[in-house]
């Protein structure tokens, strides 16, 4: 209950703070919209779909791969500059729950990347992707779900390397294998069998396996209920070792 | 170092926050024996550095109390093991009744705590955060807003609360700091060198500030580094250093213990800009070290620093001393003891170092 109550107050807090400047909302949406608009005709072509429709409906999966391993994992920047300027002691010091001063801070971020996700498919339909509104829930469940994995994580790395100059590689080079082999450019099904089995062990994998096979109207596959199984399990694990290292690192 | 209680300080004021309420001189933090040890790795080799060594003392309700050390001295790593934020290796403390170690939650409840940097974001503005800090002790929304109000009126933050903090200057961000420290209307507030960094005028309003804390039954616990700061502001003291506390008391009880009075020797000749030769330095404290009327000499760059019983016959003997040896000194001059020198014979060294 407390728990709750608290994550609810940093939540809102962040949120406030996050609109309160439009405009750096605004920035976070250009990359996304240039990659639907200028990587669909390549993508449409490589793949022979039959249609503007049919590679958005590809196409879309992948970018919201994209911007969940990304947008979450460079979030253990924002938490670093936190501490250095000491927001978090200042939390800390008052009786709010230690976990929350995370949790809160995840759900800002879902909230941010799930608003980035509506933006694209709006701008998706209008170029003629066709999705039901159920569909488009599912998606952002496990978009949403990505989101907590992928800010978990980084906060995990953030937390063990609290160095920015170190911390920005390893994220480099961290994010760019997670992304790909999750088919954030190309789908997976193009890829060769082994970088396809490599990439089962990859939990993005599943969620964008999972976004992609709904939107294209597969509904009794296995990964529909499979992918946010796993993704779910995998999130919680790394939002308790997350929550943990934040216990024990900010002593 | 003794931690005997001293009774008779203050009689105490009503407690800002409800508790166990005290006779007079009833202590609010008691400390004994505190320690904390760093470890640090370097290639593969781990030492520890004991930044606090076990300390003990006592604060008592509704006084300032200064924690007065050099830079690296074990200031800080108190500072955050009483507010909670770092666990200590060893010892015991109460704080407001309620022991730090076996319950630190309690301890949240009854404190307040400012830490040397803002501890807010540039983007978010003094009336928001002042809001959240409230809500983040429990309080719900519109009693929180009320709250907010308050320390608006009270730490004068109406010109500005509404603005972005990064557009504050360096005394406004303060003063909302310590606003946002106080918000919950803590027994105790820890304020971490409240005044570095700050220039004359915001220093001498945060002084104003403290002490309006304490006239309202608040005790205040404060580091600082600047001597004049400690003998001003606060009613007691302690000295720390190397994880050490090497004295504590008032400030004039403890200038009182340097007795007698100091007479600083320049050896820099008045017409040369240039400093004397370290030789001459080391000769010049070496003769007066010796003479039977100086009790200590301490040497601070080109100054000798002596302390004597009496000013007026010290004066002429250290001049033909010198003379004696060809000596010139540039300037004689006299004055009581200061914390300075406080610091200075308890430590060997002057704080700046």
């Amino acid at each position: 209950m407390k728990l709750a109550r608290d994550t609810w107050l940093i939540f809102q807090y962040e949120v406030v703070l996050l609109v309160s400047s439009p405009v750096n909302v605004a920035i976070t949406l250009i990359q996304p919209i240039t990659y639907l608009l200028i990587f669909t005709p390549f993508l449409k072509s490589v793949v022979h779909a039959p249609s503007y429709g049919a590679a958005y409906a590809i196409y879309v999966p992948s970018l919201f791969a994209a911007m969940g391993v990304f947008s979450g994992m460079f979030a253990g920047f924002t938490l670093l500059a936190a501490i250095h300027q000491g927001v978090i002691t200042r939390c800390r010091v008052t009786p709010i729950s230690r976990v929350s001063l995370l949790l809160g801070r995840v759900g800002m971020y879902v909230l941010l990347v799930a608003f980035q996700g509506v933006v694209v498919t709006v701008i998706a339909v209008a170029f003629g992707l066709r999705v039901n509104p159920g569909d488009f829930l599912y998606a952002l469940v496990l978009l949403s779900l990505m989101v907590v994995l992928s800010v978990s994580l980084g906060y995990d790395l953030a937390l063990l390397v609290p160095r920015e100059n170190a911390l920005g590689n390893l994220i480099n080079s961290l994010a760019q294998p997670l992304s790909l082999l999750a088919g954030c450019l190309i789908p997976l099904s193009l890829a060769p069998l082994w970088v396809q089995r490599v990439a089962d062990w990859n939990p993005f994998a599943w969620g964008t396996n999972g976004m992609r096979t709904i939107l294209q109207g597969r509904i009794g596959a296995a990964v529909i209920w499979e992918a946010p199984l796993i993704m779910a399990l995998v999130a919680l694990v790394t939002v308790v070792w997350s929550s943990r290292l934040f216990s024990r690192e900010i002593a | 170092m003794t931690s005997g209680s001293r009774p008779g300080l203050q009689p105490s004021l009503s407690a800002a926050a409800p508790g166990p309420l005290p006779a007079s001189g009833n202590p609010i933090l008691e400390v004994r024996g505190l320690r904390k040890s760093y470890k640090t790795r370097h290639r593969r080799k781990v030492t520890s550095v004991e930044a606090v060594r076990g300390v003990d003392f006592v604060v008592q309700r509704a006084e300032i109390f200064g924690f007065l050390g050099p830079n690296g001295a074990g200031k800080s790593t108190t500072l955050r093991m009483l507010a909670t934020l770092l666990r200590p290796d060893g010892g015991e403390a109460m704080i407001a009744g309620v022991d730090l170690l076996r319950d630190p939650a309690q301890v949240r409840r009854r404190i307040g705590f400012v830490a040397q940097e803002s501890g807010t974001y540039g983007e978010s503005t003094g009336r928001r955060d002042l809001v959240n800090q409230a809500r983040m002790y429990g309080v719900p929304k519109t009693a929180a807003k009320g709250l907010a109000e308050a320390a608006i009126a009270a730490f004068q933050l109406e010109d500005f609360v509404d603005r972005q903090i990064k557009t504050y200057s360096g005394g406004q961000s303060r003063r909302l700091d310590v606003a946002l420290g106080v918000i919950h209307s803590p027994q105790i507030i820890f304020l971490d060198e409240p005044t570095a960094g700050l220039d004359p005028p915001s220093r001498a309003r945060m002084w104003q500030e403290v002490r309006k804390l304490r006239d309202q039954g608040m005790t205040i616990f404060l580091t600082t580094h600047y001597l004049d700061e400690a003998d001003a502001l606060c009613d007691r003291i302690s000295i720390i250093d190397a994880g050490l506390i090497v004295a504590e008391g008032t400030p004039s009880d403890l200038k009182r213990e340097i007795s007698g009075d100091v007479v600083v020797v320049d050896l820099a000749a008045p017409d040369t800009a240039g400093a004397p030769e370290p030789a001459i330095i080391l000769e010049a404290a070496k003769i007066l070290t010796e003479q039977p009327y100086v009790e200590s000499c301490e040497t601070i760059e080109h100054t000798l620093r002596l302390y004597v019983d009496s000013a007026a016959t010290a004066i002429p003997q250290i001049m033909r001393a010198l003379s004696a040896k060809g000596i010139d000194p540039g300037a004689i001059e006299t004055r009581r003891p200061s914390l300075d020198d406080v610091f200075l014979a308890k430590t060997g060294r002057t704080i700046g170092d």
